[in-house]
């Protein structure tokens, strides 16, 4: 099963377009037809073409740019819709599907019935499909590209036998034109010639090679359900009942090797209304002791109205989880309890307000450090120490002073000060490729004033623009 | 007076104690130096000051510092009450800033009990609660002799089980260690000490 076309048919069948239509993607910095309709090959474009030239052949050309990831998912939608004909399914490249019907044609009343019923679904689903069916995956492969049905294997072109370029073109000038004469001619020096690859794909196609259909797995579903007979509205048999769900789908994440990050319970109502509790996990856990604690705040502000009768849990985001070795010493229980900690705060906070600090590379004050969710961030190391830097720091507040040396007495937030010790100058330059409003002053000077009333505080001067400026405190 | 701080400043575990002045910060930082661990400090979002993590470098590692930001007090002290009764880290620093009420303060006195945990409140001038364990009032002082100093003056104003006093400590950046200065000479701040 083969689609030419599948991504502009996968764009046309959104917006139908009744005219020439091709996808564009960027590639060596060009703008390039990525795939074009029916109309568009009549008006005699093709692939690779750049767009400008399209453009001037065809004026009336529409375009969009290609999603070649939408693709692929396409391509895995219809893989699983294809298994409505039988149930092992592989893909075939980026714009295939490879079918084995051995004891499923029968159902469909024939082959022949089986690739009419193709024909008529998929062109009602408006996709352009080149079918070819043949009893080796090669055999198949080469009707569907190259040939019809009817066709022998042996009329068909070189090319058919999923070779790359060069080789079809050097087998073209050797004068094997077709199967028939490549597969007449002597295998040995076609086998100098050419390499193994020829001959392997040759036998593949007559049958003598086998070749397998890998069908892709389906990814695992972490959802489960509960429906009860009779309504709960208590949030006891609701934490029960979530207990219950939450022991099969920690089994079915412990099978997978996977831990739960994101859990959506939803609880349906008699009266068909449904309410949702969400659990972001700062860590990836799948014990359901560990868990079920965590869902008591969500539950208890849930509205069960005449009572619940339906619950369902699903793990939005999983991540793998490695088994761990325990046992061995007690220490390695601590992460787990700090994991557990920062989830609780965060279905109270949010999970992305409980935030660790992170060293960055800037000798700004304010751009030296980062603020990170403790969740999805790792304590890092690699502060830079040295320099004395404040513990608290502010937004710069301006104090009445001149000259570029610290003013001997000043106020500050209603007290004043008078300067004993005055260290620096530190001078700190913007960062000219970043435009931030506070550095519009100009470069600073920085003086760690110690005063007789004992505070150190963490003054500036900015000489292009002459001004002082308190901006942090010492302790 | 100074040789009795050791009675007074490793703050007794599994309470609340509360810190003022202009020092609290330093004196949360030492405190939470010496804790070990992961350290949680909670604190409200809309507050302008922040930490300064290079500045913390002198007293601990900032990777051990966990951040709680919080929308309003009572958020605050939901994270601290549920921090300080998981026991998970040794210490929570909690930013008051509005005067907590007796049944908030003893709140978070039994939580700490229960998890076995130190907390610290940083609390504004004046605004103590009844059911604090110590409170502790740390303003910087100057030092004459030495220019990198962290001289700082910490006065204990209340205490439960035991006397009130007042120190001169140094923290020493190399050895991370908490140095009490004599108050001997003529040092400006010195005077003010009382036995």
């Amino acid at each position: 099963m083969w689609f030419p076309r599948l991504a502009t048919d996968r764009v046309l069948r959104a917006y139908p377009v009744d005219g020439p239509f091709a996808l564009t993607l960027r590639h060596d910095n060009s703008e390039r037809l990525y795939c074009l309709n029916a109309h568009a090959e009549q008006a005699g474009l093709h692939r690779d073409m750049s767009l400008a030239d399209a453009r001037a052949f065809c004026p009336d050309l529409l375009c969009r740019p290609a999603r070649p990831d939408l693709d692929v998912r396409f391509l895995a939608v219809l893989r699983r819709w294809a298994l409505r004909w039988c149930p092992w399914v592989g893909n075939d490249g980026a714009d295939g599907l490879v079918l084995d019907i051995s004891g499923a044609a029968h159902l469909w009343g024939g082959e022949a019935a089986l690739l009419a019923n193709m024909h008529t679904r998929l062109g009602k689903a408006g996709l352009a499909v080149r079918l070819g069916l043949g009893c080796t995956r090669g055999a198949a492969w080469a009707r569907a590209h190259y040939g019809t049905q009817e066709q022998a294997l042996d009329e068909l072109p070189v090319a058919a036998l999923r070779l790359d370029n060069a080789t079809c073109i050097a087998l073209q000038r050797l004068g094997l034109r077709s199967i028939a004469d490549v597969s007449g001619a002597a295998r040995a020096p076609l086998a100098r010639r050419f390499g193994p690859h020829l001959l392997q794909r040759l036998d593949q196609a007559f049958g003598h090679i086998p070749e397998p259909i890998a069908p892709a797995t389906e990814p695992p579903h972490y959802g489960v359900r509960l429906t009860l007979p009779d309504p709960i509205g208590l949030v006891a048999d609701v934490m029960a009942a979530t207990a219950r769900l939450l022991d099969t789908l920690c089994a079915k994440l412990h099978a997978q090797g996977a831990g739960a990050r994101q859990l959506v319970l939803t609880l349906r109502r008699v009266d068909q209304g449904s309410q949702q509790v969400e659990l972001r996990l700062a860590a990836a856990m799948r014990a359901p002791a560990r868990i079920l604690p965590l869902f008591e705040r969500g539950v208890a502000t849930v509205d069960a109205g005449f009572g619940i009768d339906q619950l369902r849990l699903e793990a939005t985001l999983v991540e793998p989880l490695a088994a761990q070795q325990t046992g061995l010493s007690a220490a390695p229980q601590s992460p787990d309890r700090l994991a557990d900690l920062i989830t609780r705060i965060g279905t109270r906070i949010g999970l992305e307000n409980v935030q660790r600090f992170l060293p960055a590379d800037s000798h700004i004050p304010e751009r030296s450090f980062l603020i990170a969710p403790a969740a999805h961030s790792a304590p890092e190391s690699g502060w830079r120490s040295g320099k004395s830097r404040p513990l608290r720091l502010f937004a710069p507040e301006v104090i009445v002073a001149t000259g570029s040396t610290p003013p001997a007495r000043f106020r500050w937030r209603r007290v004043a000060f008078a300067t004993a010790r005055a260290i620096g100058p530190e001078r700190i330059a913007p960062e000219w490729w970043l435009d931030d409003a506070t550095w519009r002053s100009g470069m600073r000077d920085y003086w760690c004033v110690h005063t007789h009333q004992g505070r150190r505080l963490w003054l500036f001067y900015t000489p292009q623009n002459p001004g002082w400026y308190v901006q942090g405190e010492f302790a | 007076m100074s040789s009795d701080l050791p009675l007074a400043f490793p703050l007794r575990a599994a309470r609340v104690h509360e810190v003022s002045g202009p020092g609290a910060t330093a004196f949360a930082s030492i405190l939470a130096a010496r804790a070990g661990g992961v350290v949680l400090w909670v604190r409200e979002n809309r507050l302008a000051d922040v930490l300064h993590p290079p500045g913390l470098v002198a007293f601990l590692d900032p990777a051990r510092l966990l951040l709680a930001h919080t929308r309003s007090q009572t958020d605050s002290l939901a994270v601290a009450e549920e921090a300080l009764k998981d026991g998970a880290v040794p210490l929570v620093v909690i930013e008051i800033t509005h005067p907590l009420d007796l049944s908030e303060g003893r709140r978070l006195q039994l939580a700490a009990r229960a998890g076995n945990t130190m907390g610290l409140c940083l609390i504004p001038e004046g605004m103590g609660s009844n059911a604090a364990e110590t409170r502790w009032h740390a303003t910087p002082a100057l030092d004459q002799n030495r220019s990198d100093s962290t001289l700082m003056r910490w006065e204990i104003i209340k205490n439960k089980s035991g006397t009130l006093g007042a120190w001169h400590v140094r923290w020493d950046e190399q050895t991370h260690r908490l140095h009490v200065v004599s108050p001997a000479g003529d040092r400006p701040g010195s005077a003010g000490i009382s036995g």
